[in-house]
């Protein structure tokens, strides 16, 4: 029996079927890069070979890390970017519209069945649209760039299966940090995850790619979620093709070999991860009435526009308690025109938002919004290592949209559900 | 003399390369390397120097100079319990040597913070200098000691388009 890691590694290989562990050389039908890790680190490279990129259709450019310019240095990075898209003629360029990981799906380049690469290491997020994606370094894509081709070895599956439904207040977000308690940082063992169960279907698009994108946090190579209609309908409507074959990669049935960890989402409550791991997750109601001083709605994980609807679901007609900044940095240009349109903007600006550009900013310790010396911040982000948003001394809580804006609203980390009763 | 530098913790990405620096050049970033868990590390570290990590080495953000400014910095040889799988095929890429502890079997005591080693990445052993005290890791796929033969993966792939 194949999984849906192993037809998609076959398809890419050219063979009709791989087996566990054994090494294949795959050619990569995208390769995503952005501007911290892209043309400035691979153009040396591809000097160093002689070599121009394999395929300019298949390479897309997204600028995230250094956005906005704020000094001679970050100018310096994007006019390199700039200089290079077009002395390589890179057919896809999206400049300063939001980060890579939502902005490349929402201009529908990914599918069910692609194999594919970015230079970060959530690229798993591309999992939720049935693509087999990973993050890789700057040299690795350098090497992609010049060949096309990446070696891989063929990976087991490790299944995370959510049944049941989720209440409400709860989230993909909180599904994951309870899966990275369960599991731990190094459970994925830098195998293929696959994610299924009724949860995961019931789940909108968006939400699940915040279970695909934090594959990273479990150590996983990838995080994938076979497709359905819904994502179907969100490639139609983000302007992609879709592929003719995509239901033949609609494979989510665990070989019999397979190790499965079993969730229940109907007894699951919304998860605050402590200081300073994704795995030091509780019940919210365990850190009841500990108090921080930035909330964060922002990054990939935790500022499409699901999230920020979350968020304002929270805060209509309410106001962020005195002494908490709360900062709103909306994924991308397009999720936050939509919310704009939605009146969801106004709604978080009215509770007292601060709102910063479509980029990485503080999520990746970027930007002059970055944590200061012993701030405790909050967050609807990814990760909360030691150091990662600011300064050293700095902390990061992590949670779901809903717990952030509850939380930011009663002045204490909370239950969103305790002030959604009131 | 090789000084071993030793880690309990898991070590990640951006304890090795904070994301504040990651705009400056590589010798400034690498002086931020692992301040923010080992403050003297940077200025202290030595060429040839070999640093044993717990689990998950370098787990998180794919950038490369969290590998890179460890090479930069004199490191000859990463040594892990388990690594994260962006970590090790950056360092492996890098031409830096990545080598896994052996399952289930324990670092002699010894081996401690500061120790003088031998690392022999030939036979894939790390010897206490002065002493027969030894540990064996787990070798390296053939293509991946190649690969480190090589130089990394850019000298690797610039024989190969010579040979085409």
């Amino acid at each position: 029996m194949t999984t849906l890691a192993q037809k998609i590694i076959a398809n890419a290989c050219n063979r009709s079927k791989v087996e566990q562990g054994e090494v294949v050389v795959c050619s990569v039908d995208l390769a995503m890069i952005h501007d911290s890790g892209g043309p400035r680190r691979v153009k040396p490279i591809l000097e160093k070979l002689n070599r121009k990129v394999w395929n300019n259709e298949k390479v897309v450019v997204v600028t995230d890390h250094y956005v906005p310019i704020e000094s001679e240095e970050t100018r310096a990075i994007q006019e390199l970017t700039k200089k290079w898209v077009l002395d390589q003629d890179i057919q896809n360029f999206y400049d300063q519209q939001g980060i890579c990981h939502v902005v490349v799906p929402e201009k529908g380049h990914l599918k069910p069945g692609m194999f594919c690469v970015g230079g970060d290491s959530h690229s798993p997020t591309g999992g939720a649209f049935g693509a087999y994606m990973f993050g890789i370094g700057a040299t690795e894509m350098a090497g992609v760039l010049a060949t096309g081709e990446i070696w891989l070895k063929v990976p087991k599956t490790i299944f995370i299966k959510w049944k049941g439904k989720l209440n409400n207040l709860v989230t993909a977000k909180d599904m994951m940090l309870a899966t990275c308690r369960k599991i731990g940082m190094g459970g994925g063992e830098y195998q293929a995850i696959q994610y299924i169960g009724e949860a995961i279907y019931d789940l909108s698009i968006q939400d699940r790619m915040t279970l695909s994108n934090m594959a990273a946090e479990l150590g996983a190579q990838t995080g994938l979620i076979a497709p359905d209609d819904k994502t179907i309908d969100y490639i139609k409507s983000s302007g992609g093709k879709v592929p003719e074959n995509w239901k033949s990669f609609r494979l989510d049935e665990p070989t019999s070999d397979a190790s499965i960890n079993e969730f229940d989402a109907s007894t699951l409550s919304p998860q605050i991860a402590a200081p300073h791991s994704p795995e030091n997750s509780e019940n919210a109601n365990e850190f009841a009435n500990t108090v921080f001083d930035v909330a964060y709605i922002g990054a990939c994980t935790g500022a499409k526009y699901v999230d920020l609807a979350a968020a304002a679901s929270v805060l209509k007609g309410r106001k962020i308690a005195s002494g908490i900044s709360l900062k709103v940095a909306p994924a991308s240009l397009k999720d936050e025109k939509q919310a704009l349109e939605d009146g969801i903007l106004k709604i978080l600006q009215d509770a007292g938002a601060e709102f910063l550009p479509n980029s990485c900013g503080i999520c990746a310790g970027y930007g002059k919004d970055r944590l200061a010396e012993g701030q405790v911040c909050l967050s609807s982000t990814a990760r909360n290592f030691q150091g990662r948003m600011g300064a050293p001394t700095s902390e990061v809580y992590l949670a779901s949209p809903y717990t952030v804006a509850a939380s930011a609203v009663v002045g204490k980390m909370t239950d969103p559900r305790e002030l959604m009763v009131n | 003399m090789s000084r071993l530098w030793l880690f309990e913790e898991t070590i990640n990405t951006d304890v090795l390369a904070p994301g504040f620096y990651m705009k400056s050049p590589l010798a400034e970033l690498s002086q931020h390397c692992l301040e923010a868990v080992r403050p003297e590390f940077a200025s202290k570290v030595k060429k040839g120097d070999v640093l044993l990590a717990g689990d998950n080495m370098g787990v998180g953000s794919s950038r490369e100079q969290a590998a890179e400014v460890l090479k930069f910095l004199g490191i000859s040889c990463i040594i892990a319990k388990s690594f994260a799988g962006i970590f090790y095929r950056n360092a492996i890429n890098l031409g830096l040597p990545a080598f896994l502890l052996p399952k289930d079997s324990q670092l002699p005591k010894e081996f401690v913070d500061g120790s003088s080693v031998v690392f022999d990445f030939e036979n894939s052993i790390l010897f206490l200098e002065g002493s027969g005290i030894h540990i064996n890791l787990e070798p390296l796929p053939t293509f991946l000691k190649e690969l480190i033969n090589d130089g990394g993966l850019v000298a690797h792939l610039e024989k190969r388009f010579d040979e085409k």
